[in-house]
Protein backbone atom coordinates (compact mmCIF):
# COMPACT_ATOMS: atom_id res chain seq x y z
CA UNK A 1 0.00 0.00 0.00
CA UNK A 2 1.27 3.53 -0.97
CA UNK A 3 1.66 6.23 1.57
CA UNK A 4 0.07 8.51 -0.67
CA UNK A 5 -2.33 6.96 -3.83
CA UNK A 6 -4.06 10.08 -6.44
CA UNK A 7 -6.75 8.38 -8.72
CA UNK A 8 -7.40 9.87 -11.43
CA UNK A 9 -7.64 13.33 -9.85
CA UNK A 10 -9.41 16.14 -11.71
CA UNK A 11 -9.85 19.35 -10.97
CA UNK A 12 -12.16 21.87 -12.54
CA UNK A 13 -12.34 25.33 -11.53
CA UNK A 14 -14.51 28.46 -12.97
CA UNK A 15 -12.54 31.35 -13.82
CA UNK A 16 -14.45 34.49 -15.16
CA UNK A 17 -17.71 31.73 -16.36
CA UNK A 18 -15.20 29.98 -18.37
CA UNK A 19 -14.12 26.23 -17.28
CA UNK A 20 -10.52 25.68 -16.19
CA UNK A 21 -9.26 22.26 -16.11
CA UNK A 22 -6.31 22.48 -13.55
CA UNK A 23 -5.56 18.84 -13.41
CA UNK A 24 -6.83 16.03 -15.53
CA UNK A 25 -6.95 12.48 -14.59
CA UNK A 26 -3.81 12.35 -12.60
CA UNK A 27 -2.49 9.04 -10.85
CA UNK A 28 0.33 8.95 -8.95
CA UNK A 29 1.73 6.84 -5.98
CA UNK A 30 4.18 7.85 -3.35
CA UNK A 31 5.65 5.63 -1.64
CA UNK A 32 6.65 5.89 2.65
CA UNK A 33 10.23 7.51 2.87
CA UNK A 34 9.93 8.61 -1.02
CA UNK A 35 10.96 12.54 -1.74
CA UNK A 36 8.99 12.60 -4.79
CA UNK A 37 9.40 15.72 -6.87
CA UNK A 38 6.40 17.02 -9.04
CA UNK A 39 7.78 19.33 -11.84
CA UNK A 40 6.37 21.72 -13.94
CA UNK A 41 6.01 24.93 -15.42
CA UNK A 42 3.94 27.46 -13.44
CA UNK A 43 0.37 27.32 -14.22
CA UNK A 44 0.90 23.25 -14.73
CA UNK A 45 -1.38 22.25 -12.45
CA UNK A 46 1.32 21.63 -9.54
CA UNK A 47 0.21 23.73 -6.94
CA UNK A 48 -3.11 22.11 -7.06
CA UNK A 49 -2.11 18.86 -6.86
CA UNK A 50 0.05 19.49 -3.56
CA UNK A 51 -3.06 20.76 -2.45
CA UNK A 52 -5.28 17.84 -3.13
CA UNK A 53 -2.90 15.77 -1.32
CA UNK A 54 -4.12 17.12 2.02
CA UNK A 55 -7.75 18.33 0.44
CA UNK A 56 -7.21 22.16 1.00
CA UNK A 57 -8.74 21.71 -2.41
CA UNK A 58 -11.32 18.99 -3.58
CA UNK A 59 -10.98 17.34 -6.33
CA UNK A 60 -14.01 17.73 -8.81
CA UNK A 61 -12.97 13.77 -9.45
CA UNK A 62 -11.46 10.53 -8.59
CA UNK A 63 -9.81 10.31 -4.84
CA UNK A 64 -6.73 10.99 -2.73
CA UNK A 65 -5.97 7.85 -0.16
CA UNK A 66 -3.44 8.52 2.65
CA UNK A 67 -2.55 5.26 3.91
CA UNK A 68 -4.82 3.70 2.42
CA UNK A 69 -7.72 6.07 3.76
CA UNK A 70 -9.43 8.09 0.97
CA UNK A 71 -9.97 11.72 2.34
CA UNK A 72 -13.37 12.02 0.77
CA UNK A 73 -14.94 9.29 3.50
CA UNK A 74 -13.44 11.32 6.33
CA UNK A 75 -16.03 13.53 8.44
CA UNK A 76 -14.84 17.20 8.87
CA UNK A 77 -12.96 16.58 12.14
CA UNK A 78 -11.36 14.15 10.86
CA UNK A 79 -10.23 15.42 7.93
CA UNK A 80 -8.64 18.15 10.00
CA UNK A 81 -7.32 15.46 12.42
CA UNK A 82 -5.40 13.85 8.88
CA UNK A 83 -4.26 17.18 7.95
CA UNK A 84 -2.65 17.70 11.68
CA UNK A 85 -0.87 14.52 10.42
CA UNK A 86 1.22 15.81 7.05
CA UNK A 87 3.27 18.70 7.28
CA UNK A 88 3.24 21.71 4.76
CA UNK A 89 5.68 24.53 4.02
CA UNK A 90 4.82 27.29 1.36
CA UNK A 91 7.02 29.20 -1.05
CA UNK A 92 5.71 32.58 0.91
CA UNK A 93 6.32 30.75 4.43
CA UNK A 94 2.94 32.14 5.60
CA UNK A 95 3.97 32.32 9.35
CA UNK A 96 1.98 34.09 11.83
CA UNK A 97 3.70 37.43 12.00
CA UNK A 98 2.56 38.97 15.08
CA UNK A 99 3.79 35.54 17.36
CA UNK A 100 7.53 35.43 17.85
CA UNK A 101 9.43 32.34 16.40
CA UNK A 102 8.95 29.57 19.29
CA UNK A 103 5.19 30.30 19.84
CA UNK A 104 4.97 29.88 15.48
CA UNK A 105 6.40 26.45 15.88
CA UNK A 106 4.03 25.62 18.87
CA UNK A 107 0.90 26.92 17.09
CA UNK A 108 -0.10 23.66 15.46
CA UNK A 109 0.26 22.16 19.15
CA UNK A 110 -1.72 25.00 20.77
CA UNK A 111 -4.19 23.97 17.78
CA UNK A 112 -4.51 20.22 18.65
CA UNK A 113 -4.79 21.13 22.74
CA UNK A 114 -1.56 20.21 23.04
CA UNK A 115 -0.54 21.58 26.67
CA UNK A 116 1.88 24.35 26.78
CA UNK A 117 5.01 23.06 28.49
CA UNK A 118 4.73 20.33 26.00
CA UNK A 119 4.64 21.71 23.67
CA UNK A 120 7.12 24.57 24.29
CA UNK A 121 9.35 21.27 24.72
CA UNK A 122 8.56 19.82 21.48
CA UNK A 123 9.44 23.49 19.94
CA UNK A 124 12.53 23.59 21.62
CA UNK A 125 14.09 20.47 20.30
CA UNK A 126 12.60 21.07 17.07
CA UNK A 127 14.61 24.71 16.85
CA UNK A 128 17.79 22.76 17.49
CA UNK A 129 16.95 20.39 14.81
CA UNK A 130 16.73 23.58 12.37
CA UNK A 131 19.42 25.08 13.85
CA UNK A 132 17.92 28.52 15.08
CA UNK A 133 17.95 28.10 18.59
CA UNK A 134 19.38 31.68 19.05
CA UNK A 135 16.21 33.30 17.35
CA UNK A 136 13.83 31.43 19.76
CA UNK A 137 12.17 34.79 20.50
CA UNK A 138 12.54 36.93 17.32
CA UNK A 139 9.83 38.14 15.08
CA UNK A 140 9.49 36.75 11.78
CA UNK A 141 10.36 40.19 10.55
CA UNK A 142 13.45 39.71 11.96
CA UNK A 143 14.57 36.51 9.61
CA UNK A 144 15.70 36.13 6.13
CA UNK A 145 13.81 34.21 4.21
CA UNK A 146 16.03 31.14 4.56
CA UNK A 147 15.61 31.58 8.59
CA UNK A 148 11.96 31.70 7.36
CA UNK A 149 12.12 28.81 6.37
CA UNK A 150 13.52 26.45 8.74
CA UNK A 151 10.93 27.84 10.98
CA UNK A 152 7.75 27.01 9.04
CA UNK A 153 9.62 23.55 8.61
CA UNK A 154 9.92 22.96 12.34
CA UNK A 155 6.56 23.98 12.70
CA UNK A 156 5.36 21.47 10.11
CA UNK A 157 7.33 19.02 11.64
CA UNK A 158 5.74 20.27 15.36
CA UNK A 159 2.60 17.27 15.49
CA UNK A 160 5.28 14.40 14.18
CA UNK A 161 3.54 14.19 10.41
CA UNK A 162 4.32 11.12 8.00
CA UNK A 163 4.03 13.32 5.09
CA UNK A 164 5.54 16.83 4.35
CA UNK A 165 4.11 19.26 1.33
CA UNK A 166 6.89 21.37 -0.07
CA UNK A 167 5.24 23.96 -2.18
CA UNK A 168 7.51 25.85 -4.06
CA UNK A 169 9.80 25.80 -0.78
CA UNK A 170 12.86 27.28 -2.11
CA UNK A 171 11.32 28.97 -4.98
CA UNK A 172 11.67 32.26 -2.94
CA UNK A 173 15.17 31.88 -1.60
CA UNK A 174 18.83 31.95 -3.33
CA UNK A 175 20.59 29.05 -4.14
CA UNK A 176 22.89 28.82 -0.98
CA UNK A 177 19.96 29.22 0.83
CA UNK A 178 17.70 26.83 -1.64
CA UNK A 179 21.16 23.96 -0.91
CA UNK A 180 20.83 24.18 2.58
CA UNK A 181 16.98 24.01 2.70
CA UNK A 182 17.24 20.87 0.44
CA UNK A 183 20.01 19.61 3.11
CA UNK A 184 17.52 20.07 6.20
CA UNK A 185 15.03 18.52 4.03
CA UNK A 186 17.01 15.48 2.59
CA UNK A 187 18.06 15.24 6.72
CA UNK A 188 14.70 14.90 7.73
CA UNK A 189 14.07 12.52 5.61
CA UNK A 190 16.60 10.36 6.39
CA UNK A 191 16.12 10.86 9.95
CA UNK A 192 13.13 10.90 10.47
CA UNK A 193 11.53 8.87 8.17
CA UNK A 194 9.36 11.70 6.56
CA UNK A 195 7.99 11.31 3.24
CA UNK A 196 8.44 14.15 0.97
CA UNK A 197 6.59 15.65 -1.64
CA UNK A 198 8.34 18.14 -3.52
CA UNK A 199 6.58 20.73 -6.09
CA UNK A 200 8.97 23.02 -7.71
CA UNK A 201 9.72 24.52 -11.49
CA UNK A 202 13.12 24.14 -10.35
CA UNK A 203 15.11 21.13 -12.39
CA UNK A 204 17.38 21.70 -9.64
CA UNK A 205 16.19 21.12 -6.96
CA UNK A 206 14.69 17.75 -8.12
CA UNK A 207 18.00 17.06 -9.16
CA UNK A 208 19.96 17.60 -5.83
CA UNK A 209 17.07 15.25 -3.09
CA UNK A 210 14.69 13.92 -4.96
CA UNK A 211 14.43 9.82 -5.78
CA UNK A 212 11.52 9.92 -7.70
CA UNK A 213 10.27 12.54 -10.19
CA UNK A 214 6.74 13.35 -12.06
CA UNK A 215 6.38 15.85 -15.07
CA UNK A 216 3.35 17.67 -14.95
CA UNK A 217 2.21 19.34 -18.30
CA UNK A 218 -1.23 21.15 -18.83
CA UNK A 219 -2.78 19.84 -16.06
CA UNK A 220 -1.79 16.29 -17.13
CA UNK A 221 0.83 13.62 -15.69
CA UNK A 222 3.08 13.02 -18.77
CA UNK A 223 6.16 11.46 -16.99
CA UNK A 224 6.60 9.56 -14.08
CA UNK A 225 9.57 7.47 -12.68
CA UNK A 226 12.59 7.67 -10.96
CA UNK A 227 14.88 10.50 -11.49
CA UNK A 228 17.86 8.73 -13.56
CA UNK A 229 15.75 7.53 -15.74
CA UNK A 230 13.45 10.25 -16.62
CA UNK A 231 16.91 12.57 -16.55
CA UNK A 232 18.68 10.12 -18.92
CA UNK A 233 16.23 9.66 -21.20
CA UNK A 234 13.39 11.92 -20.94
CA UNK A 235 10.58 10.22 -23.89
CA UNK A 236 7.62 14.07 -23.95
CA UNK A 237 8.18 17.37 -25.29
CA UNK A 238 7.36 18.98 -21.29
CA UNK A 239 10.12 16.35 -19.80
CA UNK A 240 12.66 17.74 -22.62
CA UNK A 241 11.80 21.66 -22.01
CA UNK A 242 12.26 21.30 -17.60
CA UNK A 243 15.32 19.12 -18.35
CA UNK A 244 16.94 21.32 -21.34
CA UNK A 245 15.19 24.83 -19.09
CA UNK A 246 14.51 26.10 -22.70
CA UNK A 247 11.34 26.15 -24.45
CA UNK A 248 11.62 23.41 -27.15
CA UNK A 249 8.14 23.49 -27.96
CA UNK A 250 8.11 26.94 -29.30
CA UNK A 251 11.35 27.69 -31.17
CA UNK A 252 11.18 28.12 -34.66
CA UNK A 253 11.82 25.63 -36.93
CA UNK A 254 13.85 28.58 -39.07
CA UNK A 255 16.21 29.30 -36.00
CA UNK A 256 17.92 25.72 -36.32
CA UNK A 257 21.53 25.22 -37.20
CA UNK A 258 21.87 23.39 -39.64
CA UNK A 259 24.59 21.53 -37.99
CA UNK A 260 23.57 18.20 -36.45
CA UNK A 261 23.47 18.31 -32.66
CA UNK A 262 23.36 15.31 -30.64
CA UNK A 263 22.99 15.33 -26.58
CA UNK A 264 24.77 13.02 -24.39
CA UNK A 265 24.41 11.87 -21.04
CA UNK A 266 27.55 10.05 -19.15
CA UNK A 267 26.80 7.73 -16.95
CA UNK A 268 29.07 6.69 -13.66
CA UNK A 269 31.71 4.48 -15.73
CA UNK A 270 31.67 6.56 -18.94
CA UNK A 271 32.33 9.95 -16.54
CA UNK A 272 36.31 8.25 -16.32
CA UNK A 273 36.89 7.75 -19.45
CA UNK A 274 37.87 10.84 -21.33
CA UNK A 275 35.14 10.14 -24.14
CA UNK A 276 35.55 13.28 -26.22
CA UNK A 277 39.57 13.10 -26.38
CA UNK A 278 39.53 9.74 -28.07
CA UNK A 279 36.78 10.27 -30.64
CA UNK A 280 38.47 13.31 -31.99
CA UNK A 281 41.95 11.64 -31.85
CA UNK A 282 40.41 8.06 -33.36
CA UNK A 283 37.88 9.68 -36.29
CA UNK A 284 40.73 12.97 -36.59
CA UNK A 285 37.33 15.99 -36.91
CA UNK A 286 36.41 18.14 -34.38
CA UNK A 287 33.39 18.56 -32.60
CA UNK A 288 32.03 21.23 -30.86
CA UNK A 289 30.87 21.22 -27.38
CA UNK A 290 27.48 23.34 -27.58
CA UNK A 291 26.58 22.53 -24.00
CA UNK A 292 28.17 20.91 -20.87
CA UNK A 293 26.98 20.27 -17.54
CA UNK A 294 27.50 18.03 -14.28
CA UNK A 295 24.72 17.34 -12.08
CA UNK A 296 24.28 15.65 -9.12
CA UNK A 297 21.24 13.18 -9.88
CA UNK A 298 20.43 11.00 -6.51
CA UNK A 299 24.00 11.32 -5.03
CA UNK A 300 25.53 10.20 -7.97
CA UNK A 301 27.10 12.33 -10.82
CA UNK A 302 25.81 12.81 -14.44
CA UNK A 303 27.06 14.56 -16.69
CA UNK A 304 25.16 16.06 -20.18
CA UNK A 305 26.91 17.32 -23.12
CA UNK A 306 25.36 18.72 -25.89
CA UNK A 307 27.75 18.32 -29.30
CA UNK A 308 27.80 19.92 -31.97
CA UNK A 309 28.88 17.38 -35.26
CA UNK A 310 30.38 18.02 -38.58
CA UNK A 311 29.31 18.09 -41.80
CA UNK A 312 29.44 14.97 -43.42
CA UNK A 313 26.76 12.11 -43.00
CA UNK A 314 28.83 9.15 -42.55
CA UNK A 315 31.19 10.82 -40.05
CA UNK A 316 28.17 11.96 -38.26
CA UNK A 317 27.22 8.39 -38.12
CA UNK A 318 30.07 7.13 -37.16
CA UNK A 319 30.91 9.50 -34.34
CA UNK A 320 27.20 8.37 -32.50
CA UNK A 321 28.09 4.64 -33.02
CA UNK A 322 31.41 5.62 -31.40
CA UNK A 323 30.01 7.44 -28.82
CA UNK A 324 27.76 4.54 -28.04
CA UNK A 325 30.51 2.23 -27.61
CA UNK A 326 31.72 4.22 -24.78
CA UNK A 327 27.98 3.42 -23.33
CA UNK A 328 26.55 6.83 -23.60
CA UNK A 329 23.13 8.01 -24.11
CA UNK A 330 22.96 9.76 -27.43
CA UNK A 331 20.23 11.64 -28.73
CA UNK A 332 19.23 13.88 -31.02
CA UNK A 333 18.74 17.40 -30.43
CA UNK A 334 16.70 19.69 -33.37
CA UNK A 335 16.53 22.68 -31.17
CA UNK A 336 18.49 25.50 -31.06
CA UNK A 337 21.19 25.11 -28.55
CA UNK B 1 -13.36 83.79 34.47
CA UNK B 2 -16.45 81.39 35.25
CA UNK B 3 -17.78 80.97 38.26
CA UNK B 4 -17.85 77.31 40.87
CA UNK B 5 -21.32 76.48 39.02
CA UNK B 6 -20.01 76.61 35.78
CA UNK B 7 -16.56 74.94 36.54
CA UNK B 8 -18.54 71.84 38.12
CA UNK B 9 -20.84 71.44 34.97
CA UNK B 10 -18.07 71.70 32.73
CA UNK B 11 -16.36 69.17 34.88
CA UNK B 12 -19.38 66.71 34.82
CA UNK B 13 -19.87 67.56 30.80
CA UNK B 14 -16.60 66.00 30.56
CA UNK B 15 -17.28 62.82 32.26
CA UNK B 16 -20.72 62.47 30.76
CA UNK B 17 -18.55 62.95 27.48
CA UNK B 18 -16.23 59.90 28.39
CA UNK B 19 -18.38 57.90 29.46
CA UNK B 20 -21.28 58.43 26.47
CA UNK B 21 -17.97 57.56 24.22
CA UNK B 22 -16.44 54.85 25.96
CA UNK B 23 -19.65 52.55 27.00
CA UNK B 24 -20.55 53.26 23.63
CA UNK B 25 -17.71 52.28 21.99
CA UNK B 26 -17.14 49.07 24.35
CA UNK B 27 -21.33 48.47 23.39
CA UNK B 28 -20.23 49.13 20.13
CA UNK B 29 -17.81 46.54 19.42
CA UNK B 30 -19.82 44.05 21.63
CA UNK B 31 -22.23 44.20 18.46
CA UNK B 32 -19.70 45.08 15.84
CA UNK B 33 -17.60 43.03 16.27
CA UNK B 34 -19.06 39.75 16.04
CA UNK B 35 -21.14 41.36 13.11
CA UNK B 36 -17.76 42.38 11.21
CA UNK B 37 -16.21 38.40 11.74
CA UNK B 38 -19.81 37.35 9.95
CA UNK B 39 -19.21 39.62 7.06
CA UNK B 40 -16.04 38.13 6.96
CA UNK B 41 -16.61 34.68 6.96
CA UNK B 42 -19.78 34.42 4.77
CA UNK B 43 -18.20 36.91 2.31
CA UNK B 44 -17.07 35.80 -1.38
CA UNK B 45 -13.66 34.60 -0.18
CA UNK B 46 -14.60 34.13 3.54
CA UNK B 47 -13.86 30.49 5.48
CA UNK B 48 -17.89 29.71 4.75
CA UNK B 49 -18.91 32.07 2.36
CA UNK B 50 -22.94 32.65 2.20
CA UNK B 51 -24.33 35.03 -0.02
CA UNK B 52 -27.50 35.13 1.69
CA UNK B 53 -26.27 35.72 4.94
CA UNK B 54 -23.79 38.09 3.95
CA UNK B 55 -26.35 39.92 1.84
CA UNK B 56 -28.33 40.47 4.75
CA UNK B 57 -25.90 41.78 6.79
CA UNK B 58 -24.29 43.58 4.18
CA UNK B 59 -27.89 45.58 3.32
CA UNK B 60 -28.78 46.31 6.95
CA UNK B 61 -25.27 47.92 7.72
CA UNK B 62 -25.59 50.35 4.49
CA UNK B 63 -28.86 51.32 5.45
CA UNK B 64 -27.71 52.34 8.88
CA UNK B 65 -24.79 53.66 7.62
CA UNK B 66 -26.06 55.58 5.07
CA UNK B 67 -28.80 57.38 7.57
CA UNK B 68 -27.19 60.83 8.96
CA UNK B 69 -26.42 60.30 12.42
CA UNK B 70 -28.99 63.09 13.53
CA UNK B 71 -32.05 61.39 12.19
CA UNK B 72 -30.90 58.44 13.30
CA UNK B 73 -30.70 59.66 16.92
CA UNK B 74 -34.73 61.17 16.40
CA UNK B 75 -35.85 57.98 14.88
CA UNK B 76 -34.81 55.88 17.59
CA UNK B 77 -35.96 57.89 20.45
CA UNK B 78 -39.22 55.46 20.99
CA UNK B 79 -36.54 52.75 21.27
CA UNK B 80 -33.94 54.74 23.49
CA UNK B 81 -37.09 54.97 25.98
CA UNK B 82 -38.15 51.28 26.01
CA UNK B 83 -35.05 50.14 26.65
CA UNK B 84 -33.29 53.02 28.60
CA UNK B 85 -36.69 54.44 30.35
CA UNK B 86 -36.19 58.05 28.71
CA UNK B 87 -34.80 59.51 25.49
CA UNK B 88 -33.13 62.22 26.61
CA UNK B 89 -29.43 62.19 29.38
CA UNK B 90 -26.50 60.48 28.34
CA UNK B 91 -27.20 57.32 29.28
CA UNK B 92 -30.04 57.22 26.55
CA UNK B 93 -27.72 58.88 24.33
CA UNK B 94 -26.00 55.47 23.85
CA UNK B 95 -28.66 53.44 22.79
CA UNK B 96 -28.18 55.49 19.23
CA UNK B 97 -24.63 56.09 19.44
CA UNK B 98 -24.05 51.97 19.57
CA UNK B 99 -26.56 51.80 16.89
CA UNK B 100 -24.98 54.21 14.73
CA UNK B 101 -21.43 52.82 15.05
CA UNK B 102 -21.94 48.74 15.10
CA UNK B 103 -22.45 48.69 11.08
CA UNK B 104 -19.51 51.11 10.80
CA UNK B 105 -17.53 48.81 13.35
CA UNK B 106 -18.44 45.96 11.69
CA UNK B 107 -17.04 47.57 8.18
CA UNK B 108 -14.08 48.59 9.92
CA UNK B 109 -13.55 44.84 11.35
CA UNK B 110 -14.19 43.19 7.93
CA UNK B 111 -11.78 45.48 6.30
CA UNK B 112 -9.14 44.61 8.91
CA UNK B 113 -9.65 41.10 8.59
CA UNK B 114 -9.36 41.24 5.22
CA UNK B 115 -6.05 42.64 5.45
CA UNK B 116 -4.76 38.66 6.90
CA UNK B 117 -3.11 37.48 3.80
CA UNK B 118 -4.68 34.07 2.60
CA UNK B 119 -1.83 32.24 2.92
CA UNK B 120 -1.52 32.65 6.52
CA UNK B 121 -5.33 31.12 6.82
CA UNK B 122 -4.19 28.29 4.31
CA UNK B 123 -0.85 27.42 6.18
CA UNK B 124 -3.52 26.89 9.18
CA UNK B 125 -6.18 25.09 7.76
CA UNK B 126 -3.32 22.63 6.58
CA UNK B 127 -2.12 22.89 10.48
CA UNK B 128 -5.71 21.44 10.90
CA UNK B 129 -7.46 24.52 12.68
CA UNK B 130 -10.85 24.24 12.12
CA UNK B 131 -13.16 27.71 11.43
CA UNK B 132 -13.12 28.96 15.34
CA UNK B 133 -9.43 28.63 15.90
CA UNK B 134 -9.38 30.50 12.37
CA UNK B 135 -11.02 33.01 13.61
CA UNK B 136 -9.70 33.44 16.91
CA UNK B 137 -5.83 32.46 17.22
CA UNK B 138 -5.23 33.65 13.16
CA UNK B 139 -7.50 36.21 11.79
CA UNK B 140 -8.10 38.35 14.89
CA UNK B 141 -4.91 38.11 16.07
CA UNK B 142 -2.85 39.14 12.92
CA UNK B 143 -5.40 41.55 12.16
CA UNK B 144 -4.92 43.25 15.98
CA UNK B 145 -2.98 45.94 14.65
CA UNK B 146 -5.52 47.01 12.22
CA UNK B 147 -8.29 46.21 14.81
CA UNK B 148 -6.62 48.57 17.38
CA UNK B 149 -6.43 51.71 15.08
CA UNK B 150 -10.05 51.03 13.72
CA UNK B 151 -10.82 51.06 17.01
CA UNK B 152 -9.08 54.58 17.78
CA UNK B 153 -11.04 56.11 14.63
CA UNK B 154 -14.19 54.82 15.61
CA UNK B 155 -13.86 56.26 19.67
CA UNK B 156 -13.01 59.39 17.84
CA UNK B 157 -16.19 59.01 15.67
CA UNK B 158 -18.39 58.45 18.70
CA UNK B 159 -16.84 61.71 20.37
CA UNK B 160 -17.87 63.53 18.28
CA UNK B 161 -21.46 62.08 17.37
CA UNK B 162 -22.00 62.00 21.86
CA UNK B 163 -21.52 65.89 21.09
CA UNK B 164 -23.95 66.19 18.06
CA UNK B 165 -26.25 64.51 20.42
CA UNK B 166 -26.41 67.83 22.31
CA UNK B 167 -28.67 69.18 20.04
CA UNK B 168 -31.51 67.16 20.77
CA UNK B 169 -30.63 66.93 24.71
CA UNK B 170 -27.70 64.54 25.03
CA UNK B 171 -25.42 65.39 27.86
CA UNK B 172 -21.98 66.24 27.84
CA UNK B 173 -19.79 68.50 26.35
CA UNK B 174 -21.70 68.74 23.34
CA UNK B 175 -25.06 69.50 25.45
CA UNK B 176 -23.27 72.44 27.22
CA UNK B 177 -22.16 73.71 23.79
CA UNK B 178 -25.64 74.20 22.57
CA UNK B 179 -27.57 75.30 25.75
CA UNK B 180 -24.95 78.06 26.51
CA UNK B 181 -23.07 78.71 23.38
CA UNK B 182 -25.54 78.04 20.89
CA UNK B 183 -29.39 79.18 23.01
CA UNK B 184 -27.66 81.61 25.43
CA UNK B 185 -25.14 83.20 23.33
CA UNK B 186 -22.10 82.39 26.06
CA UNK B 187 -19.38 82.12 23.52
CA UNK B 188 -16.94 81.68 25.89
CA UNK B 189 -18.71 78.28 27.60
CA UNK B 190 -19.00 77.16 23.60
CA UNK B 191 -15.55 77.66 23.30
CA UNK B 192 -14.26 76.64 26.19
CA UNK B 193 -16.21 73.26 25.52
CA UNK B 194 -14.91 72.64 22.07
CA UNK B 195 -11.27 73.37 23.30
CA UNK B 196 -12.04 70.71 25.84
CA UNK B 197 -13.82 68.49 22.99
CA UNK B 198 -10.37 68.83 20.77
CA UNK B 199 -8.00 67.82 23.92
CA UNK B 200 -9.84 64.57 24.72
CA UNK B 201 -9.88 63.88 20.70
CA UNK B 202 -6.21 64.48 20.72
CA UNK B 203 -5.74 62.66 24.06
CA UNK B 204 -7.38 59.32 22.97
CA UNK B 205 -5.84 59.86 18.86
CA UNK B 206 -2.31 59.73 20.30
CA UNK B 207 -2.42 57.48 23.10
CA UNK B 208 -3.34 54.82 20.41
CA UNK B 209 -0.43 56.12 18.00
CA UNK B 210 1.49 55.68 21.24
CA UNK B 211 0.52 51.69 22.02
CA UNK B 212 0.12 50.95 18.18
CA UNK B 213 3.84 50.01 17.41
CA UNK B 214 3.90 48.06 21.06
CA UNK B 215 1.35 45.28 19.92
CA UNK B 216 2.58 45.00 16.65
CA UNK B 217 5.76 42.75 15.57
CA UNK B 218 5.75 43.11 12.52
CA UNK B 219 8.41 45.67 11.82
CA UNK B 220 11.39 46.04 14.07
Amino acid sequence: MSEIEIRNLTKKFEVKGNPVTALDHVSLNIEKGDIYGIIGMSGAGKSTLVRSINYLEEPTEGQILIDGVDLASLKPAELRKKRSEIGMIFQGFHLLEQKNVIDNICFPLELAGVKKKAARQKAGELLKLVQLEEKEKAYPSQLSGGQKQRVAIARALATNPGILLCDEATSALDPQTTESILQLLQQINQTMHITIVIITHQMSVVNRICKKVAIIDSGRLVESGPVEKIFADPQTDAAKELLLEKKIRYSPVTALDTARKVRIVFSENSAYEPVIANLILKLQAPVNILKADTRNVGGKARGEMILGLPEGKQLQERMIDSLKENGLAVTEVKEDV
Amino acid sequence: MFDQKVIEMILIGIKDTLYMTLVSTFFGYVLGLPYGIILKVTGKDGLRPNRIIYGIGDFICNIIRSVPFLILLILLIPFTRAIVGQSYGSTATIVPLVICAAPYIARVVEASLNEVDAGVIEAAKSMGANNFQIIFKVLLVEARVSLFSGMIITTGLLLGYSAMSGTVGGGGLGDIAVRYGYYRWQTDIMIVTVVLLIVIFQIIQNLGTWILPHIDHRKR
